[in-house]
């Protein structure tokens, strides 16, 4: 295993190359933009495809080409970015097509600023485009799951045929770490039962979202809502930290997880016993296990995220509202900062629910 | 009377299931509806050239948004307007594909306008084939792009007036004016002596699909009866009289024996040659211990943009990791960085890195006064100011060390005016408040300038000379 300081933005080209992606499709935007200017060298240097599309909207539906022709492609954006691939992403979902899309948050809505933010979780978790459609959501904390993820993505997209999208920020998008190198690559195949390869083989395929008659479009959303309950009974991920005895569960994904990480130490110097849950999918969401952790002993769960909290959300409905859910957050660009964390902590700890 | 010119084309289906229903060899398009013809032309023409096989079929939103039904070819069906874009993806992804375009006037040259001027400005390998009928045919004859002058539709009653409504677009000449296209061509397809020039048109853009020769765009003059409310004659005589006068007929451009086969890369998707793009046989650096006795230490480096304070952050970055230890960067990024300040935090660690942003540091390094005014008071007690002499006088906070470097002037002196930023790292490391042993400094800034020894040597002289200043003076 090799390891090299990388940048998180380079880190997803990276997984994206030993992931098999052959085709990269993108359009500028701060702070995503170092992930198109890494494939616009690497893709290239390896024979693999770059295109600097016209718009995102052009980029995303480049992508739905590349992937209905079967191979592996992705693209990524900020924002502002992602608001215009929303109606190719409705497109791929509806074709049943794998892809990869990368988010690396700013601060909305509108143009809003360049800062780290985590306001696109509604628009990437519970959609975005029109339609009954889920897209499979992968939240890194690290410059090394940036590329794992991204990877994972892939494998994820291919297995459910759905797109599949790492939900990242500026923070993440911009900061260096170590990164041990995957260790073996894909080798793509074209899946010729469905891909329009331009073969013999694949030339009576079609890929397309219409259904006409409503009774067959109902079975298609139902054949979807099936896929989706089945990626949440075997895909969801999360990670504890300190979770054995916690009364104080912070919920957070993403570089915000990061600073939680901390706070958790420190808090646990003072005695106090605070534990992290951070989910690593998004969708599938841990919601079961976020349950479980309601019903079993008085905790209370704080959720510190850079939005209005809308995971939050995700968490009473886990929960059932069984327990006070908190939350820390900031919005605008600013991070949330450990002070804050560490004095909701302290706050909570003396209310004496604990 | 139209259908005798042409037979069975052998790149249709003899009958559609796919579109369902009791009919099965009938279209789903009105009587006297152009798209029919036109479909026939390139089902001719897909079956004469052998190219069924590895052709990809992209249906729009409009009439055609079936075509599906009747080409028996690879078939994608794409969102309104965005056809030239996903035959980009295929293209790029499939170069040995024949992708077909096939769009109507508000796909193609309202909501889809961008993307049909890029594909087409790429050279992309597509044949675009444009039904131009005036009118939102699909949603009920609203005013199209391409309306006539006049020309009532549902959505211009009285006419299409150009104050309001401008003029109809013109989409072979707009194409025309860029460099890319291979071939672009006007035709009809309202009677039979038009079918027969339109026939050879379609032929022409397939054939250029087949070599790989790139973009070729025919726009075909096309009836509309259902909508414009004109019988088969009258729809003819619409097209003849009045489109074509709005739009004349003919050859734009033909490149096609001049231009050669594009042909695009062969991807390389081995671990060898990844990990070769990467370097990772000769840049590797160690993995980190865990070493909780460490502790933490918080690096702030701060000042103008061209500076050096990111290099800077990442050059102590990469001696921490050749240190083995945990190890972040993370940058003030975007227009912060132009023209005005730019800082960067580096967190080193004996374990797991939290927040990879520091807040509070234990050692600050100001390169400008700006700098030094807004982060000093956030360095904890016990730590470290470096800051330019030439920043100078400056209250340093209770309980933080102040030291002012004269890095600009020590730089200078080593004639590498440039280098102020190596002059601080040369202080880092023989002060040892990093922790960090003194050769990670010297192994770190040859990584950084890989390959470049001259500013390996340069810089390693003002490495020194920075060192020096700090066991000549402290
Ligand atoms: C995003 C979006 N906007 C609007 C529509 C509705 N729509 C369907 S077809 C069409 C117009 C098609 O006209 P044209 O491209 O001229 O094709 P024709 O039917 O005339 O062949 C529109 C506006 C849509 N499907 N999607
Ligand atoms: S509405 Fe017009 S364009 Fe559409 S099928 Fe009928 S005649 Fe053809
Ligand atoms: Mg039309």
């Amino acid at each position: 295993m090799v390891t090299q300081l990388v940048k998180g933005n380079t880190a997803v080209v990276i997984g994206a190359l030993y992931a098999g992606c052959d085709c990269y499709f993108g359009y500028p935007i701060t702070p995503a933009s170092e992930i198109l200017h890494e494939a616009s060298s690497y893709f290239p240097m390896l024979g693999r495809k770059f295109v600097q599309a016209e718009s995102e909207e052009a980029a995303i539906n480049m992508v739905y080409g590349g992937a209905s022709a079967g191979h592996r492609v992705m693209t990524a954006s900020s924002g502002p970015g992602i608001s215009l691939k929303q109606e190719g992403i409705s497109y791929l979902a509806g074709a049943e097509l794998p892809c990869v899309i990368v988010d690396i948050m700013r601060a909305g809505p509108g143009l809003g600023n360049i800062g780290p933010e985590q306001a696109d979780y509604n628009q990437i978790v519970k959609g975005g485009g029109h339609g009954n459609y889920k897209n499979i959501v992968l939240a890194p904390n690290s410059v090394q799951e940036m590329c794992d993820l991204t990877l994972k993505a892939f494998e994820l997209s291919f297995k459910y045929r759905n797109p599949a999208v790492v939900l990242a920020d500026g923070v993440l998008g911009q900061m260096v770490e170590p990164l041990k190198f995957p260790t073996s690559a894909v080798q793509p195949q074209i899946d010729t039962s469905w891909a329009v390869a331009a073969t013999p083989q694949t030339r009576r395929n079609l890929i397309t979202s219409i259904f006409l008659d409503f009774e067959q479009l109902e079975g298609f959303n139902n054949k979807l809502q099936e896929k989706y309950e089945l990626i949440e009974q075997q895909e969801v991920a999360y990670e504890e930290y300190m979770m054995a005895d916690a009364d104080i569960v912070l919920v957070s994904y993403g570089i915000s997880s990061r600073i939680c990480r901390s706070a958790v130490e420190q808090a646990r110097k003072k005695g106090i016993r605070v534990g992290l849950f951070r989910p690593v999918t998004l969708f599938p969401f841990p919601e079961k296990e976020l349950f479980k952790l309601a019903q079993t002993g008085d905790r209370t769960f704080i959720c510190v995220e850079m939005s209005n909290g809308q995971m939050r959300e995700d968490v009473l409905l886990a929960t059932r509202c069984m327990r006070p859910v908190e939350l820390v957050n900031r919005l605008g660009g600013n991070l949330i900062t450990f002070d804050q964390v560490m004095q909701k902590i302290e706050e909570v700890a003396k209310g004496g629910s604990i | 009377m139209k259908e005798k010119v042409i037979g069975r084309p052998a790149g249709l289906y003899a009958e559609f299931p796919r579109k369902g229903g009791a009919a099965p060899t009938a279209t789903h398009y009105c009587p006297g509806c152009g798209h029919g013809i036109l479909h026939k032309l390139i089902g001719e023409a897909m079956g004469d050239l052998g190219i069924q096989d590895r052709t990809v079929m992209i249906s729009p939103v409009g009439c055609a948004v079936f075509a599906y039904y009747y080409f028996d070819c690879g078939n994608l069906q794409v969102a309104h307007g965005r056809a030239p874009a996903v035959g980009t993806g295929v293209s790029r992804a499939l170069d040995h594909a024949v992708v077909i375009s096939y769009q109507g006037d508000g796909d193609l040259a309202s909501i889809g306008l961008n993307e049909t001027i890029q594909a087409a400005n790429r050279g992309e390998k597509i044949a675009v084939f444009f039904v131009n009928n005036t009118v939102y045919g699909m949603t009920g004859g609203q005013m199209a792009p391409t309306t006539l002058i006049g020309e009532k539709t549902v959505t211009c009653p009285t006419g299409r007036d150009p104050r309001y409504a401008g003029y109809p677009m013109h989409m072979c000449e707009l194409l025309s004016s860029l460099q890319a296209p291979v071939f672009i061509e006007r035709v009809s397809v309202s009677d039979i002596a038009h079918i027969r020039k339109a026939r050879k048109a379609v032929r022409k853009a397939l054939e250029i699909q087949r070599d790989g020769k790139g973009y070729a765009f025919v726009e075909v003059l096309s009836t509309c009866p259902t909508n414009l409310k004109q019988d088969a004659e009258a729809s003819t005589r619409f097209v003849n009289e009045q489109m074509e006068k709005e739009f004349p007929l003919g050859n734009f451009r033909d490149r096609s024996e001049e231009t050669e086969p594009l042909c695009r890369n062969v991807s390389d998707f081995t671990k060898e040659a990844i990990d070769k793009a990467f370097n990772l046989d000769t840049e590797a650096s160690p993995d980190a211990v865990e070493d909780p006795a460490f502790g933490q230490v918080l690096i702030k480096a701060a000042g103008f943009g061209g500076q050096g304070v990111l290099s800077l952050g990442l050059i102590i970055a990469k001696a921490a990791c050749r240190a083995q230890r945990h190890v972040s960067w993370y940058p003030s990024y975007g227009p912060e960085q132009r023209g005005g300040t730019a800082n960067c935090s580096v967190v080193i660690s004996g374990s797991a890195i939290g927040s990879p942003v520091v807040y509070e540091s234990n050692i600050l390094i100001a390169m400008n006064r700006p700098s030094l005014e807004k982060f000093a008071l956030d360095v904890k007690p016990g730590g470290v100011i470096l800051y330019d002499s030439t920043i100078g006088e400056y209250d340093i906070p209770e309980g933080v060390r102040g030291i002012a470097v004269p890095a600009m002037e020590i730089a200078c002196k080593t004639k590498a005016e440039k280098a102020a930023n190596t002059v601080m790292l040369g202080v880092l490391k023989e002060l040892g408040v990093t922790k960090l042993p003194a050769d990670a400094f010297t192994e770190a800034l040859a990584e950084n300038f890989a390959g470049k020894q001259k500013l390996i040597d340069i810089n390693k002289k003002v490495l020194e000379a920075g060192a020096q200043w700090v066991r000549d003076n402290l």
